[in-house]
């Protein structure tokens, strides 16, 4: 149980892994997590499911190193076993009434926004991707996104690769040019989902963002996940994570996520800077 | 002739400024002697009153009587015969409002310790059985390397009995998971989490509950044949009516009532406030105090724990363990109204831990950057009793005063997860979003039995165990029915 079965490295820290897991595979929906637990003494984390196969019972997760326990988790080979995988947890995304959808991933963002693409791909929704990234060293799963999109538009921070700029700035020029969406979503560092959300807040257009906050559970039994939405306290992890951007208090999103930077830093081996799972501060 | 002292024969401990500066058992536990001493002290009343204090009736009179004369294996036998836990309740039942409640010796002094015996007799008893045969010592192995063989083998169609599913590793799923292997099912328990316990192994500190005492016990139903499936969130990974559709007879939901409350109050949300269930579940669950295990928990200079529960005292002195100077336990009632076990209540005040009765949290006060600075607070009065019986604490207008802290954990309570609720058609819940039952343990669902705190709300380890062995008694009644009928 939980073999891996597949790893490859995605960019520079950024790894695939596929792994067997039958019983989640055949519930695992787009927009689903999980809680993985590296081994016997890590701390429990979660990972969006990145892709599933129901006949072959694997799932598949990204995940870019970033602390201790991801750094745990890279250790790891094809052959070993991850010591604990628990899911699907979370709600499904719904993608109800939506015709033409502009995904916007930064960073390893775009694995968790790619499955979103390829299941509105699939269900017949015209989708436009747009990824930003800081340079082109850490692009990711570029392939695979242009399969499911119409148009996708890949940015860079320094303009190493693709267009310079920010993923707002491509997301402005789209709608000004009358692309029409009914809908936006955005996942990548919650920085990023604030400038996203404030900007189809000005034109209206409905926001879905994926939350990224600290968990330990995943299943309602902490309440370290809480967010403000609309004024109330929800938990991230049975009430989304997908959210509605427009009322995401973000702010206190990013106040709670640097709350563990200083242990954190203390509790990592190899690399210096911050950041649990896909809390990217470098995405973007 | 009976004992005569007043007092119950003291319980060595570790010394108050010693032991909150570490995470090993408070209570050493008796000696042989200071057994004998105080089983001695049992008056043997014909009428047994502390029978009836005890919810699971356990034959206290008949197994001090075995205690006294140095049969220790024996009284454990007599225990276990209504109790499957008793090492664990020895240590964390509220013997006070039970047992030694209604116990003779207490009108003119101090009760019998029953809890203290029972705690030695079963760690007597188990010492030896261990000693007997020496693999047990290791640790339960509910690991993800082991489950996964057996993984495979629960929808398998067996032919080794009745399959019956069991929700949560609690108290109640364990004492429910044993008799129910007892008497001849082939019995599988899904539990959420990575390891089995529930509430045993992530809120009950290891100073209060030594880990290793839920593992053996855990070990124990391993041994005979119950199958313990971890990081299986049904809800989400199998419905309940799924789990029938791979053939389980029936299903016992002890899935606790682990979802915890907040006060609504502002500034809830900066950081360093906690739920007691995260703070607990880092520090005991994840074993954050260990520099071996990776996740972190902030526990600041100054913590307020809020409530005055068992948890609320847990908190508190876990806090003080991570090194917190100052902790307070803010409670809005009286003393005498704390729901907390009388020792606990002892201990903490012992170890440091500066109580503000009839106070209440107003409002958290986070600096720019969003961290936890201080907390404001109203005094309070006690005014008319409600509906507990207990006195409704009012504001006192005008009494507002801060209290500097950085960490503030919240400890008011809980309530059950609705994920089996909202997952499974057909099994009704109350307004509090607990398990309705016609008898305490059968459910609106055929088949579909519970008990725990998913039945009660938040309860004890006692109630809980007794609801699992009632429960099993009910299921192994249905499942016989269930054959007539076919036959
Ligand atoms: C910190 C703390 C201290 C306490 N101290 C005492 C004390 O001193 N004395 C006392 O008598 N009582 C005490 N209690 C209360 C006592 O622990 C509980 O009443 C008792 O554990 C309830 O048992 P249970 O089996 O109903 O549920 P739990 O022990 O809560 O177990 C439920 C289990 O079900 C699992 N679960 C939940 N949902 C699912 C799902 N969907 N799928 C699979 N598994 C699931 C949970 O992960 C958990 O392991 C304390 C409680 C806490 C939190
Ligand atoms: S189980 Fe609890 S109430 Fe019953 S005898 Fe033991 S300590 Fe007392
Ligand atoms: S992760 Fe614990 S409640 Fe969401």
């Amino acid at each position: 149980m939980f073999k891996i079965l597949k790893r490859d490295v995605l960019a520079e820290n950024v790894i695939r892994i596929k792994i067997d897991a039958p019983y989640i595979a055949k519930k695992a929906m787009a927009g689903q997590f999980v809680i993985v637990i590296p081994n016997e003494n890590s701390e429990r984390i979660p990972l969006t499911v990145a892709d599933y196969d129901r006949s072959l019972g694997t799932l598949t997760l990204i995940f870019q190193v970033v602390g201790r326990t991801t750094e745990e988790l890279a250790a790891l080979d094809e052959g070993d076993s991850v010591y604990s995988v628990a899911g699907p947890l979370g709600r499904a995304s719904e993608f109800e009434g939506m015709k033409k959808v502009a995904v916007v991933g930064g960073g390893l963002g775009c694995a968790i926004a790619y499955p979103q693409a390829k299941a509105l791909h699939e269900a017949g929704v015209c989708v436009d991707m747009i990824a930003g990234f800081r340079n082109s060293s850490l692009v990711i799963l570029e392939k695979e996104m242009r399969a499911v999109s119409k148009n996708l538009i890949m940015m860079t921070d320094d303009g190493s690769y693709g267009e310079k700029g920010l993923v707002t700035d491509a997301l402005r020029k789209m709608i000004d040019g009358g692309a029409g969406y009914d809908a936006v979503i955005a996942i990548g560092p919650p920085v990023m989902m604030k400038f996203v959300s404030l900007l189809t807040k000005q034109y209206g257009i409905k926001t879905i963002v994926s939350m990224n906050p600290i968990m330990i559970d995943g299943t309602g039994m902490c309440g370290g996940c809480r967010l403000t939405v609309d004024g109330k306290t929800k938990f991230a992890c049975v009430d989304g994570p997908d959210f509605d951007g427009h009322s995401v208090d973000f702010d206190e999103l990013i106040r709670r996520n640097n709350m563990y930077k200083e242990q954190e830093k203390q509790s990592m081996s190899l690399r210096e800077h911050f950041c649990r799972l896909y809390k990217l501060s470098d995405g973007n | 002739m009976p004992n005569m002292q007043k007092e119950k024969t003291a319980m060595p401990e570790q010394l108050p400024d010693v032991r909150n500066k570490n995470f090993s058992e408070v209570a050493l536990g008796y000696s042989e002697e200071q057994a004998l001493n105080e089983a001695q002290r049992c008056l043997h009343c014909k009428n047994a009153p502390c029978v009836t204090g005890c919810p699971v009736s356990v034959r206290i009179p008949e197994f001090l009587a075995l205690a006294a004369k140095g049969d220790f294996v024996g009284a454990y036998h007599v225990i276990k015969s209504t109790n499957s836990l008793p090492a664990v309740c020895g240590r964390v039942c509220p013997q006070e409002t039970q047992c030694e409640g209604k116990c003779v010796r207490g009108i003119k002094g101090e009760p019998v310790g029953i809890g203290r015996l029972e705690r030695f007799c079963a760690d007597r008893a188990m010492k030896l059985m261990k000693e007997k045969s020496p693999d047990e010592s290791e640790g339960a192995t509910n690991s993800a390397e082991d489950s996964c063989i057996e993984k495979k083998a629960f929808t398998s169609e067996g032919d080794d009995g009745i399959k019956v599913a069991v929700i949560g590793s609690g108290p109640a799923g364990l004492s429910c998971a044993g008799d129910l292997s007892s008497r001849g099912y082939k019995v599988t328990v899904f539990e959420a989490l990575h390891k089995a316990g529930g509430v045993l192994v992530y809120g009950i500190p290891e100073f209060r509950l030594p880990k290793d005492i839920v593992a053996s016990e855990i070990k124990e139903l391993e041994k005979k044949g119950v199958d313990i499936q971890c990081n299986m969130v049904i809800g989400k990974v199998l419905s309940i009516d799924e789990l029938f559709d791979a053939g389980f007879k029936a299903v016992f939901v002890s899935t606790g009532a682990g979802l915890p409350r907040f006060m609504g109050i502002e500034g809830e949300n900066s950081n360093g406030v906690y739920s007691a269930n995260e703070f607990l579940t880092r520090v005991n669950l994840m074993k954050a105090y260990r520099s071996d295990y990776g996740t972190p928990v902030r526990a600041g200079k100054a913590v307020a724990v809020v409530g005055g529960g068992n948890v609320a005292m847990d908190a508190a002195r876990c806090a003080k363990r991570l090194g917190a100077e100052k902790v307070y336990v803010i409670y809005r009632r009286s003393e005498a109204e704390m729901p907390a076990r009388r020792e606990e209540i002892h201990h903490a005040k012992e170890e440091g831990i500066d109580f503000r009765f009839l106070t209440n949290p107003v409002r958290i006060n986070a600096d720019e950057k969003g961290n936890c600075r201080f907390i404001t607070c109203v005094r309070m009065e006690l005014g008319e009793p409600d509906e507990s019986g207990r006195r409704r604490p009012v504001a006192v207008d005008g009494s507002e005063y801060d209290i500097d802290v950085d960490t503030v954990i919240i400890a008011v309570g809980t309530v059950p997860n609705p994920l089996i609720r909202m997952t499974t058609p057909g099994l009704d819940t109350d307004r509090h979003g607990c398990i309705i039952t016609s008898d305490g343990v059968t459910t609106t669902k055929q088949g579909v039995y519970a008990g725990g705190d998913a039945v009660t709300g938040a309860a004890t380890v006692i109630l809980a165990m007794g609801a699992g062995r009632q429960a099993a008694q009910k299921i192994d009644e249905y499942i016989k029915g269930l054959s007539k009928k076919t036959e």
